[in-house]
Formats: C-alpha cells, sequence, structure tokens
C-alpha cells in the first residue's frame, strides 16, 4: 500500500530522490575542517592584536595566507550547506526560497572578499 | 482517496513538550554554534579586507576587534567553534554507524561540552 498522496503521485513527488549529494558535502567539507580548525585557530590567534606591519608580514608568508584562505574558503561552503538545513526547517513557503538564495549569496560574498583580502596581503 | 484525511491525521509533538536531555541539548547546540559562527566570520573577513586596505582602516578593524566587546565575541566563537568541531566530529563517528546506544550518544554529549571547555582554556594559554 502506498502513503503518497494523488497530486504528489501525478507530481512525481514524494521521497527526495536527492539530498545525498548535500549531505556528502557536508561530510567532506566537516573532514577539511577538522584538520584546518586547529591550525587557523593557530595561525590568526597568534596575529590578531598585532601591529598593521607585523599582520603585513605575517600574511606575506605563504603559509598563513593559504591555511587562512582554504579555512575561510571551506568554511563558506561549509555554512551555504549547514544554514540551507536550518531554513529548510523553520522558514516556509516564498521566505524559505528567498532564504536560502540570500545565505547562499552571503555565504560566496564572504568566499570571495576573503580571497581578494588575502590575495592583496599575500602578493 | 488518499487525501480524506487531510488537516486531521495524528501529529507527533513537538520540541517544547520533551524534558531537555544532554543528547537533544548538544545537538541544538551545534547548530546554534554553527549559524552563530557567520557573525566571527565577517568580522574576520572585515578584519583582513580591512589589513590589506590601509593603515586607518586597519585600526578601526582591529579596534573593534580586540575592544573588550570584541575580546567576548572572539572568546565565544572559540568557544563556539570548538565546539562545532568536537560535535562535527561526533557527527562523522555517528555516520559509520558506530556510537548510537544511549549511554554512549551521553557520554559523547559530556565530551562535546567539556572537551570544547579545555581547548578553549587551551587556546586562551597556547594564543
Amino acid at each position: 500500500m502506498g502513503y503518497i498522496t494523488d497530486r504528489k503521485r501525478a507530481a512525481g513527488l514524494g521521497s527526495a530522490k536527492a539530498g545525498t549529494e548535500h549531505h556528502w558535502a557536508m561530510t567532506v567539507t566537516s573532514v577539511a575542517l577538522a584538520v584546518l580548525t586547529p591550525l587557523f585557530l593557530l595561525s590568526f590567534g597568534s596575529i590578531l592584536g598585532a601591529s598593521y606591519e607585523a599582520v603585513q608580514t605575517h600574511y606575506a608568508h605563504p603559509y598563513h595566507a593559504l591555511v587562512a584562505a582554504l579555512f575561510l574558503g571551506v568554511g563558506c561552503i561549509h555554512f551555504k550547506n549547514g544554514v540551507r538545513v536550518l531554513i529548510e526547517d523553520y522558514v516556509h513557503g516564498l521566505a524559505r526560497e528567498a532564504a536560502i538564495i540570500a545565505m547562499t549569496c552571503v555565504s560566496y560574498a564572504l568566499f570571495a572578499v576573503a580571497l581578494f583580502a588575502l590575495a592583496r596581503l599575500a602578493l | 482517496m488518499a487525501d480524506v484525511n487531510r488537516g486531521n491525521r495524528p501529529l507527533s509533538p513537538h520540541l517544547t513538550i520533551y524534558r531537555p536531555q544532554w543528547t537533544s541539548v548538544t545537538s541544538i547546540l551545534t547548530r546554534i554554534t554553527g549559524n552563530a559562527i557567520l557573525v566571527s566570520g565577517i568580522l574576520i573577513v572585515w578584519w583582513l579586507l580591512s589589513a590589506a586596505t590601509s593603515e586607518a582602516a586597519f585600526n578601526r578593524a582591529n579596534w573593534v576587534l580586540t575592544s573588550w566587546l570584541g575580546d567576548l565575541v572572539m572568546l565565544l566563537s572559540v568557544w563556539g567553534l570548538w565546539y562545532h568541531f568536537l560535535a562535527g566530529l561526533r557527527h562523522l563517528y555517528w555516520d559509520t554507524g558506530r556510537g548510537l546506544d544511549l549511554p554512549t550518544a551521553e557520554k559523547l554529549a559530556y565530551g562535546c561540552v567539556g572537551g570544547s571547555v579545555v581547548l578553549t582554556l587551551l587556546t586562551i594559554v597556547i594564543v
């Protein structure tokens, strides 16, 4: 016996059919971030509060620039996927789509600004 | 006629009816810390952008991040990040099908809360 409603059967709805990719993306980025988080905390923690010149020298070093770029970049993608689940759970109707689009744009914007700033500091 | 009972189906009780437990509270905290970290993310990227712009811009952002309010936000962020880090590792462990029984799940919950406090204190000592 099928529990699906007539309308859903006609529209081909029912089980999600997709979502494995989303879960897998979260898994991959979380493993990457498990490595990057301690590295970034050590790198950023050691320079926050230092002078302007010291910050320039710090991020001119490839290691610190790359750790920050990877952590903030992968972090933004992980955030984009994570906040989507939050929105899907609590926001309904058109506002849901609007919120997902808005937060996706915020995530990519933050990603781009972070890479731009680090590129200017490093090069 | 699958739609006969529409609107009158039994519903499972929602969050507010349950007694808070270690497992449920630590699950909700994972979501709160993960999403709240956006605030610190924006602050840090602003700080980096200002460092790449000019000394005056840097001094402004640096003043905000190292003020008492900035220190408080950064301290909470470090705890939130470590908490989300441990809760994420817990998820990866659960994803392998292990540790899903209640005694283990509760131990993992204690570990996430206790471990995040320990790691936060360690971070303060080291950096």
